[in-house]
């Protein structure tokens, strides 16, 4: 008894960001990231332009905030990282949930590092414009060495060596912990980003044929918004953008103190990341309108408009024809590093935190052991010549398969098997100035796990039948199902091994429901802190 | 531009960026919850928090 007191009182304080301001921030770099720049433009224009607004506002609304909202609340009330805040709140075989959730950030974090890896490169090459003539041939020949498909271990260095820039400068970051890492980067990183954005979309507008890619962004198709897949796209631009149900919300409000308002800054988050879309779309189609100006042609003639294509092809043939175009590069790539390393912090913090409490480690501790484990395997699968196509493979299925699997799993055992949908919303209106109603459960629990499990049928449907990218059966077997195997494997293990202290010695607040459970309710009032110690030892 | 496209760029900044806006001024006129139900203050010995090491 007295080593469990003892034992707690060594347990030092859950880490915190300084204040709101510092988690809207982080938040919001986890929010912005490359989807913001390279997939929201392109999905908008080929869905309805500015039609595509009411189905993405119609999203934003009913999925992406309540769904936000519901990360928010598994990790302020059981204050822990997805493994130990699902462990609090279903028991042990729910625990198994979170290190789906760690492992799908863990291999988001092997291949999120590559892209930032080349963005930081092409920041490099647009100051002598090095792709040339050809930035197609360059990407994919000179830069990236791309190979047949399979599995090589021939180095491409150009890659190689901003790769291990991008590792050491995350790990650096983590190591320092939420405050003095995670949310000091933030916050010289997003307002940097904003800056120099905005001066990159004014610089746009000025270009000859800016008007028509504006025109083609924003004129709206209303014939778009009868076909369902229009619908399914608004969805899922809004889940992948939110960063939602992979465990970095539930991770970031973690570190909020216990009386913390939740509701308020996620409403701020959630519009931060979707005014920071629009601005990506006019910014980019103002200067794809420029593009087909030079051409001669008119936009929707135009190819490689979202994605890998459109950053580091389409963007970097533009920048070679416009006047001060190494300067316009310079401020896009740094743009597209900034938001995706900001990004993959938050990804990195996912599996930092997970291993912190299950095995008892620092931060420190956690960044060098977790760091050296996924740096290692980053190397070797994307920096070689194999590294695009598996890259593209093992992205495909995390996101499409991985993370909605993880949202209509969280949603459904969550709102249906446990029943908990009431305890949140309690929670939520516990703490926060904006207070939700009964609806915010129908949509988490209703609206939400029948769109998205409809977008995930469809996915693993196409992914079956139709494969992917005409790339061999056997190379989507190993990298695309392989990846969601390792995925599911790692969760098992992980959920399985010992923890290094109890997770279930926790005292939640304020307890559920209010009434009848004074008993057990920690005291302010009490000078040894709270009435629960008893309960812990 | 043409008149209709104009109209578009406008209303997705009046919403979005306006959403923004509203939503800032509502944070920054109620911060925080009026009152919180007992307890809840910020002492850590409410958390297991995993021990620090001397490294």
């Amino acid at each position: 008894m007295a080593n469990q007191a003892q034992r707690v009182g060594a347990g030092r304080p859950r880490e915190q960001w300084t204040g709101q301001v510092g988690f809207i921030l982080a938040a919001i770099g986890s929010a912005v990231g490359l989807g913001n720049i390279w997939r929201f433009p392109g999905v908008a224009y080929e869905n309805g332009g500015g039609a595509f607004l009411i189905p993405y506002l119609v999203a934003l609304i009913t999925a992406g905030i309540p769904i936000l909202f519901l990360d928010y609340a598994i990790g302020h009330r059981f204050r822990g990282a997805a493994p130990t805040a699902f462990r609090r709140l279903g028991g042990r075989w729910l625990e198994g949930l979170g290190w789906f959730q760690v492992m799908i950030a863990f291999v988001i974090g092997l291949y999120y590092t590559a892209v930032i890896a080349w963005a930081l490169s092409y920041f490099v090459f647009s100051f002598d414009l090095r792709w040339g003539d050809d930035p197609a041939g360059f990407f994919v020949g000179d830069y990236l060495q791309v190979s047949d498909p399979g599995f090589s271990l021939q180095f491409v260095p150009s890659v190689l060596i901003p790769l291990v820039i991008v590792w050491l400068l995350a790990l650096i970051v983590l190591g320092a912990g939420i405050a003095k890492g995670v949310q000091r980067a933030n916050v010289v990183f997003l307002p940097l980003l904003v800056v120099a954005f905005l001066i990159l979309v004014v610089r746009a507008l000025f270009l000859d044929g800016a008007a028509d890619g504006l025109n083609a962004f924003f004129t709206p198709n209303w014939a778009a918004l009868g076909d369902p897949n229009v619908w399914i796209a608004a969805y899922s631009q809004i889940f992948f953008s939110l960063s939602i149900a992979f465990g970095i919300m539930i991770t970031y409000a973690s570190y909020r103190k216990r009386r913390a308002n939740l509701t308020g800054p996620g409403l701020v988050v959630a519009f931060s990341n979707s005014s920071f879309e629009i601005l990506a779309g006019i910014g980019v189609f103002a200067t794809l309108g420029f593009f087909a100006f030079q051409q001669g042609v008119a936009v929707d003639q135009l190819e490689g408009l979202t994605g890998v294509g459109l950053s580091f092809i389409t963007f970097p043939a533009i920048v070679s024809q416009m006047p001060g175009g190494p300067i316009f590069g310079v401020l896009f790539f740094g743009s597209l590093t900034m938001a995706g390393f900001t990004s993959l912090l938050s990804v990195l913090q996912v599996v930092s935190a997970g291993f912190q409490e299950k095995f008892g480690l620092n931060p420190r501790q956690a960044a060098v052991r977790v760091g050296a484990v996924s740096a290692l395997l980053s190397v070797l699968l994307f920096s070689t010549t194999t590294g695009l196509l598996a890259l593209d493979v093992a992205d495909q299925w995390a996101n499409n398969v991985g993370i909605v699997a993880s949202a209509v799993l969280t949603t459904v055992l969550v709102i249906w098997v446990l029943r908990k949908g009431s305890e949140l919303r309690y929670h939520l209106n516990a703490v926060s100035t904006f207070k939700l109603g009964g609806l915010w459960i129908v949509l988490v629990g209703v609206l939400a796990p029948v769109v998205l499990g409809y977008m995930l049928i469809q996915r693993i449907v196409s992914l079956i039948v139709d494969g992917y990218g005409d790339l061999p059966s056997w190379y989507l077997v190993v990298f695309g199902w392989g990846t969601i195997a390792v995925i599911l494997l790692g969760a098992l293990v992980l959920t399985v091994v010992r923890w290094g202290f109890d997770p279930e010695r926790f005292l939640v607040w304020p307890p559920y429901p209010a009434a009848g459970a004074g008993e057990r309710m920690p005291r302010a009032d009490a000078p040894d802190g709270p009435a629960g110690k008893e309960d812990r030892t | 531009m043409t008149g209709i496209a104009i109209a578009f760029l406008i209303i997705a900044l009046l919403v979005v960026w306006g959403g923004l806006v509203a939503s800032i001024l509502y944070l920054r006129r109620r911060p925080e919850a009026g009152e919180y139900p007992p307890g809840g203050e910020d002492d850590h010995r409410e958390d297991e928090a995993p021990i620090e090491h001397d490294t």
